[in-house]
């Protein structure tokens, strides 16, 4: 028998039965000695059991169709299938790595070659690529972010930092280098306790936009904030509306430039 | 996916059931669930290993949270005497239903952040630390909820709400 006085918590530990045998013993022994306790704590008990057993039906009804597990996993695989736009992304973005002929006339369409324009739809390709992506969204977690920071930094031959959004409430999962028409980019992903996802898309900029303020844009339904500072260009997309992302980039801005 | 399919299937009931004592809507309940399966299955890599009990209560709370919020900013809803007819017949005694009905009627007096302790940690089996990891609130803090929601609770059924005399021991944290 210890001489630890008995607390509280376990006398709501004896209720829920989670004490070691000895404490359960030495709870016992107490409760017999103080008679308003085993009192309060008997009421505890028959209240608990009293829940468990007016709840206990609803886990014993049959599932309804449409919490059938199996049913949801499929319906997502089938749903995620036609998604040619994400495999016709991957060749453009591949394309562009390799010669960036092809691509270098559409981003023209859209602007300076190589601006914020081209940033924000080399974003959202990689946002349309890799964030639906279960099995592998980031090539480096977050819990190697060094390593993650060492590679996207000797790729794109500068220091690069990963910002941290969690007082936006954005968790890091973690990131990799991707291939854009312009030269490797350094991705990084972000999701929140809803499971939204964010990806952050920085690279240097190859000509245009050295500097240019925050613009919104968007590509299909993946949309977000691009800038560059000082000849590197940041781009954060997501599926929202681009101006709700404002103040999650603004931090990344404020991050990037205090070195 | 196989091996998620072993893992939360067993889970579902369980987890229609904290829903339901929750929101004590059937229907809404049965949403909220689906909805969080749908997310366990497209965030199923994210989880931490081991018992993915936690991580799937904590993603149906947040939920229920948020479902909470949004029906109150637009008015509260008839609350629901869920646990009916349908589950509870076959219990046949009558007064037994009504006992049933009654309690859960108080337990849906207590705060949610009280309710969802109890239920957690009397009803679905979940240790003091994991019911902690669901809430994103201290063990402290799920021990103090807890003494909190099983003493109104008791102060209802004994019919004593709001005048009880009551000296908790003191709590070590």
């Amino acid at each position: 028998m210890t001489n630890r006085p008995i607390t509280e918590d376990d006398l709501h530990g004896y209720v829920d039965r989670v004490l070691e045998p000895e404490r359960q013993a030495e709870v016992e022994s107490y409760l017999e000695a103080h008679p308003d306790v085993a009192r309060r704590v008997a009421g505890f008990s028959s209240q608990r059991d009293l829940l468990r057993a007016a709840l206990a039906p609803i886990a014993d009804e049959p599932l309804p169709p449409e919490l059938n597990l199996s049913r949801i996993i499929e319906n997502r695989q089938r749903r995620r299938t036609p998604a040619w736009w994400a495999i016709a992304a991957m060749l453009l973005v591949s394309v562009g790595g390799l010669g960036g002929w092809i691509v270098r006339g559409e981003m023209q369409a859209l602007g300076a070659p190589g601006g914020l324009a081209a940033l924000t739809q080399e974003a959202a390709y990689s946002y349309n690529v890799y964030a639906p992506d279960r099995v592998r969204p980031v090539e480096i977690r977050a819990s190697d972010a060094t390593e993650l920071v060492h590679w996207a930094s000797s790729r794109l031959h500068r220091p690069v930092k990963v910002p941290d959004l969690a007082a936006s409430g954005y968790r890091l999962m973690g990131g990799r280098v991707v291939a854009t028409a312009h030269g490797p980019a350094a991705m990084f992903m972000y999701d929140d306790d809803h499971g939204e996802r964010l990806v952050v898309l920085t690279r240097p900029m190859t000509s245009a936009d050295q500097n240019a303020p925050m613009t919104a844009g968007s590509q299909g339904d993946v949309g977000g904030l691009s800038w560059a500072n000082g000849g590197v260009g940041y781009s954060l997309v997501g599926r929202a509306d681009p101006e709700s992302l404002r103040p999650v980039a603004n931090e990344i801005r404020r991050q990037a430039q205090a070195i | 996916m196989n091996d998620m399919l072993h893992q939360v299937e067993p889970l579902i009931p369980h987890m229609r059931r904290y829903a339901r004592a929750l929101v004590r809507n059937h229907a809404t309940a049965d949403d909220l669930v689906q909805d969080c399966l749908e997310r366990a299955v497209s965030h199923w890599h994210q989880r931490r290993e081991g018992d993915p009990r936690p991580w799937l209560f904590a993603i149906l709370h947040n939920l229920a949270i948020n479902q909470f919020r949004q029906t109150k900013s637009r008015g509260p809803h008839a609350a629901i005497d869920e646990i009916s007819e349908s589950s509870l017949r076959q219990d046949a005694v009558q007064e037994k239903q009504l006992m049933y009905q009654d309690v859960l009627r108080k337990l849906a007096r207590l705060p949610e952040e009280q309710r969802s302790v109890l239920l957690l940690v009397a009803v679905e089996d979940l240790s003091y630390a994991d019911a902690a990891r669901v809430l994103n609130i201290p063990v402290g803090t799920v021990m103090s909820r807890l003494s909190r929601a099983r003493e109104r609770l008791q102060q209802e059924i004994e019919g004593t709400a709001n005048e009880g005399k009551v000296v908790p021991l003191r709590s070590v944290k």
